[in-house]
């Protein structure tokens, strides 16, 4: 085995496994790359310290310089992801999280030492990005990575996960991922594009709109800066919405090839589904979705025992994403 | 055609409280139309001056966003189902 000299060697480089047991077509494949798989237990792993190491390059953070503090909203793995490099690195997290996420995601922050400022859950990840626009202008000396619009966010993508996918999954035909901040399907399509414009490149979403009862309008709503800045828009060929019960139904099939994996990840698979079928019988395809975390931290939802009527209902309530 | 509209929380108040609507039309543009006619209180919130889809707003026809198979001319079929959504920061299931 190979010896690393720290935690955050072991980010990227993850596996890409053959799930296409599920596949709906004999004539499609489904590759799944395992991002579980990274240090801290999520993709955020590769954004995290690429938003830390572009902030020490730009002089934001000092090494070795004590009492440095960040600031990021998250619903829970880019904040655990940064909690893990922060407590490597020396400085102190402070995560803006909507009340509502699930346990397991609180207490891994706190496991890695990071501060909680709740965001009340009934506002989504919105009031979360919103009210740490507000304390980011109260507090000028915090650090604020903003990963929603920082270009360290795609750029990671472009710089690993995007090569990684091309070195070993050539024949690639399509990419599929979940549409958070964008910043996987931002790096990864631009990099997949520029080295092969035929590639398609699909967002899923999961149907958010109905549990932000903070919206009071329309302009209330959110698009990532990063998505806008990458032109997400046209570098899209599909976007597709996702409903909770199809995401717990393929979280819990993903088990059928041994897959232990976290709702979003269900969401995705459910998205490359319908991508598949889109693909002509008399037409071979390649689909790469993305695993972005394990199920271990969603233990507590009882989405793999539990009735899926009462688990439907409660994902509903619940930030997944 | 008849095409059943998915109506999000945040637009029910302007829309007497229906979480769906039945609306006649071959697209989008037209299910549109005929819906901010019925209901014109909402029409600043569901499109701009120029008839193109408010900058936060999603459209579903069934499961695909309109904006990646032709915008307000996505054809719409007998019994699909359109959804209305408000873009937010990603990130909840």
């Amino acid at each position: 085995m190979t010896r690393y000299a720290s935690v955050l060697d072991l980010i990227g480089s993850t596996p890409i496994v053959d799930v296409s047991a599920l596949s709906p077509k004999p004539n499609v494949t489904i590759l799944a790359k395992l991002e579980g798989r990274n240090p801290a237990g999520s993709v955020k792993d590769r954004i995290a310290l690429s938003l830390v190491d572009a902030a020490e390059r730009d002089g934001l953070l000092i090494p070795g310089k004590p009492d440095q503090v960040l600031m990021e909203p998250s619903s829970g793995n880019t904040g655990i992801a940064l909690a893990m490099v922060c407590r490597l690195r020396g400085y102190h997290l402070k995560v803006v999280l909507p009340s509502n996420v699930s346990p397991e995601r609180r207490q891994l922050l706190l496991a890695w030492g990071a501060e909680i400022i709740d965001s009340p859950g009934s506002e989504g990840s919105n009031g979360a990005v919103a009210r740490a626009k507000q304390l980011s202008d109260e507090h000028p000396e915090w650090i604020f990575l903003y990963q929603y619009a920082n270009p360290a966010n795609p750029d990671a993508h472009y710089r690993t996960t995007g090569p990684e996918i091309l070195a070993d999954v050539p024949e690639i035909t399509h990419f599929v991922a979940g549409l958070g901040t964008s910043g996987t399907l931002m790096g990864v399509g631009r990099f997949l594009k520029e080295k092969n414009p035929d590639i398609q490149i699909w967002a899923v979403e999961p149907p958010s709109g109905e549990m932000v009862d903070g919206l009071r309008n329309l302009d209330d709503g959110y698009i990532p800066p990063i998505f806008t800045d990458n032109h997400g828009a046209e570098l899209l060929d599909r976007k597709v919405v996702v409903r909770p019960r199809e995401s717990v139904e393929w979280t819990r099939r993903f088990t059928e090839v041994g897959l232990f994996v976290g709702l979003s990840s269900g969401a995705i698979l459910a998205g490359a589904v319908k991508c598949a079928n889109t693909v002509p019988d008399d037409e071979t395809a390649t689909i790469v979705t993305i695993v972005c975390d394990d199920g271990w931290k969603y233990l507590s939802t009882g989405a793999w025992s539990d009735d899926i009527d009462d688990v439907v209902e409660r994902a509903k309530k619940i930030i997944y994403f | 055609m008849t095409a059943l509209v998915r109506i999000p929380t945040v637009l029910r108040p302007a829309m007497g409280g229906d979480t769906a609507v039945a609306v006649e039309g071959d697209t989008v543009g037209e299910i549109l139309d005929h819906l901010t006619t019925s209901h014109p209180d909402v029409k600043s919130q569901l499109l701009n001056a120029d008839g193109t889809l408010h900058r936060f707003l999603n459209v579903y026809v069934n499961d695909d966003d309109v904006r990646y198979i032709g915008g307000v001319d996505a054809p719409v079929s007998n019994g699909d189902e359109i959804t209305l959504l408000p873009a937010v920061a990603g990130g909840t299931l």
